[in-house]
């Protein structure tokens, strides 16, 4: 693919230009909104993140570095980005080895049962996050929850869920994880079939077990999958917001806050100081794009234009 | 080729996998069956069989979903189908708008050499790497600036103008056009066809897997777009089905059956639509990810 460039003949510089001028028709719709809709607020917000701007008044003055230095000393803040840290680390690892499990279990099942685990292990993301969090709730629930009625069945002591401190975070993590395995399995599903099937005959040949043809064979021909997979899922774990403003509301006592969500809260429930809020997601933003370059080398394979 | 025994491992992994289904399809069963309970099943009292199954299935849940009432094009109708048809809509709106701008963005990134072209696709995949929640703040902002958000329309086309906007979808119709031989476009070209023509007529036919994996997974992700909607739809009647069913849930938090009811309004139609084209979605999630 790589020096298909060079191969192309020379063309005039009038060609060249009439076919810059068209390309550019081409994307003018897409421009279009990606501009006014992406990047005209990314630039916004960067820009609000250096003022005292709310909702009161939108504009604000500017504050220079204030807000960024009160989120280090904001208590909720940092307990709120703990939090994030904890879903985070716990869920990438546990998503990407889980997914692979599944991936390398289903990949050379008969056809239509493979799609069955795939539809049924997607099922969560098609359904929606309100959805899935709404009856999640319901599970939850102290006395109309089906959890503590099985634990009374089997004569425990029912168990607080979502409403207690040590606990809650780790029910958000259980739902996140329902909804987070459905892409990556697909992903490993597709990867796994595509590793060279003669490279694993021969390693069994040699005498190779299953354990060793895993590790010397497939696990490095799946490894950009894997890269992506953990980007896309630390992307999607630090973003985790909807399960949270509809399950716990970040609470009891901040104890299921994130960042999303206090900025959120911040921005548009209790002081609504958008300047503040801003800069919470700048830092968010800059955290995860330390991640992007990582996706951004994994997608684009060395092919770069 | 593959000796089809049934090692101890196998067996293992069958049950884990099976025990996984279940638990990921309950959530769901638990919605569907919830929504078709008597309020005597949902109450789980001490001493008693959990319902598994409804002992009888009622309306009750919808009826009462269905109380408010409002009106769309001078038809009467239940709040909540007002609110199913606001999803539709806007669903197929950003659907429509995505795939014709990521098509030809896509298009031309994949064959046309311009200057510029380098960097324009460097700002989409960059932009696609970073949060777009993070974004939230300053597009509700921008939306009210423009006077989107005093009307019911308007606030729904703030909801549908970023997710169009989203570079997915020029990125995975790239790679899908990537697939074009320059040859036939060539021959075009020499045949005398413009470049629209060409577009349509040449290139079009070959991306069409594409479009259709593009289609359905910008449907279902506009459906979805929880954030968004919850920030731009402040009028019930611009409320979408997931963000009406949210704010039922704070309305009335202990009326599980309405909820459910709401819930399943909310994911039945959805997963239909993804059952359907399943076979173009998984498509799209692989190509978008990893280039060979």
């Amino acid at each position: 693919m790589g020096n298909k460039k060079e191969k192309a003949p020379a063309r005039s510089k009038v060609l060249q230009r009439r076919e810059t001028l068209v390309s550019y028709l081409f994307l003018l719709p897409a421009l279009f909104f990606f501009v006014g809709f992406v990047i005209t607020p990314m630039a916004m917000g960067v820009i609000t993140s250096f003022t005292d701007a709310s909702f009161t008044d939108p504009v604000g003055k500017f504050v220079g570095l204030k807000n960024y230095i009160r989120l280090f000393q904001d208590k909720i803040f940092i307990k709120s980005a703990i939090n994030t840290v904890i879903i985070v680390v716990v869920s990438v690892p546990v998503v990407t080895a889980f997914s692979l499990w599944v991936g390398s279990a289903i990949y050379r099942m008969h056809a239509g049962l493979r799609s069955f685990y795939r539809c049924v292990f997607y099922l969560p993301v098609v359904t929606g996050s309100v959805a899935v969090t709404v009856v999640w709730k319901w599970m939850f629930d102290k006395y109309d929850g089906l959890l503590n009625y099985i634990i009374r069945a089997l004569g425990g002591k029912p168990l607080p869920w979502t409403s207690g401190e040590s606990m809650a975070l780790w029910c958000i993590i259980l739902i996140l994880f329902t909804t987070s395995i459905g892409q990556p399995i697909v992903l490993y599903v597709a990867a796994l079939g595509n590793v060279d099937a003669s490279l694993e005959e021969a390693a069994k040949v040699d005498g190779a077990n299953d354990f060793q043809v895993f590790w010397k064979i497939k696990w490095p021909s799946i490894m950009p999958t894997t890269l992506y997979v953990a980007v896309i899922t630390t992307i999607n774990s630090f973003q985790c917001f909807a399960l949270i403003q509809l399950l716990t509301s970040g609470g009891p006592n901040y104890s299921t806050s994130t960042v999303m969500y206090l900025l959120y809260d911040i921005a548009f429930k209790t002081t609504k100081e958008f300047g503040y809020a801003d800069a919470m997601g700048v830092v968010l933003a800059i955290v995860i794009a330390l991640f992007s370059a990582l996706q951004f080398k994994v997608m684009n394979g060395g092919t770069t234009e | 080729m593959k000796k089809k025994t049934m090692t101890p491992y196998i067996i293992i992994t069958g049950i884990i996998l099976v025990a996984l289904a279940i638990f990921f399809l309950f959530p769901l069963y638990w919605i569907v069956t919830g929504s078709v309970k008597e309020k005597s099943d949902i109450i789980i009292k001490s001493g008693e069989m959990v319902k598994w199954i409804p002992t009888r299935i009622t309306w009750d849940n919808y009826q009462r979903l269905f109380k408010t009432g409002t009106e769309l094009f001078g038809i009467q109708m239940p709040m909540a189908i007002r609110w199913l048809f606001n999803s539709v809509f806007i669903s197929v709106v950003a659907m429509g708008l995505t795939c014709v701008c990521a098509s030809l963005a896509g298009y031309v990134l994949a064959k046309k050499r311009f200057w510029g072209k380098g960097f324009v696709f460097s700002l989409f995949v960059c932009a696609m790497a970073l949060p777009k929640q993070v974004i939230l703040i300053p597009l509700m902002t921008e939306m009210s600036n423009l006077g989107l958000l005093k009307s019911v329309w308007g606030s729904m086309f703030a909801v549908i103008f970023p997710v169009v906007g989203w570079p997915f979808g020029v990125f995975l119709m790239k790679q899908f056009s990537e697939n074009i031989p320059s040859s036939l476009l060539e021959a075009a070209r020499i045949d005398g066809a413009g470049e629209l023509r060409t577009f349509v007529e040449v290139a079009f036919p070959i991306i069409k897997p594409g479009f259709g994996a593009l289609a359905i997974f910008t449907f279902i992700n506009s459906w979805n777009e929880y954030p968004l909607q919850l920030v731009m739809l402040t009028q019930n009647e611009a409320k979408t089905i997931s963000l009406g069913i949210a704010s039922k849930l704070s309305e009335m938090s202990n009326d599980f059956g309405l909820i459910m009811a709401g819930a399943a309004l909310a994911a039945v139609p959805i997963i239909i639509v993804f059952l359907c084209f399943q076979k173009y979605f998984t498509q799209g999630i692989t190509m978008g990810a990893v280039k060979g």
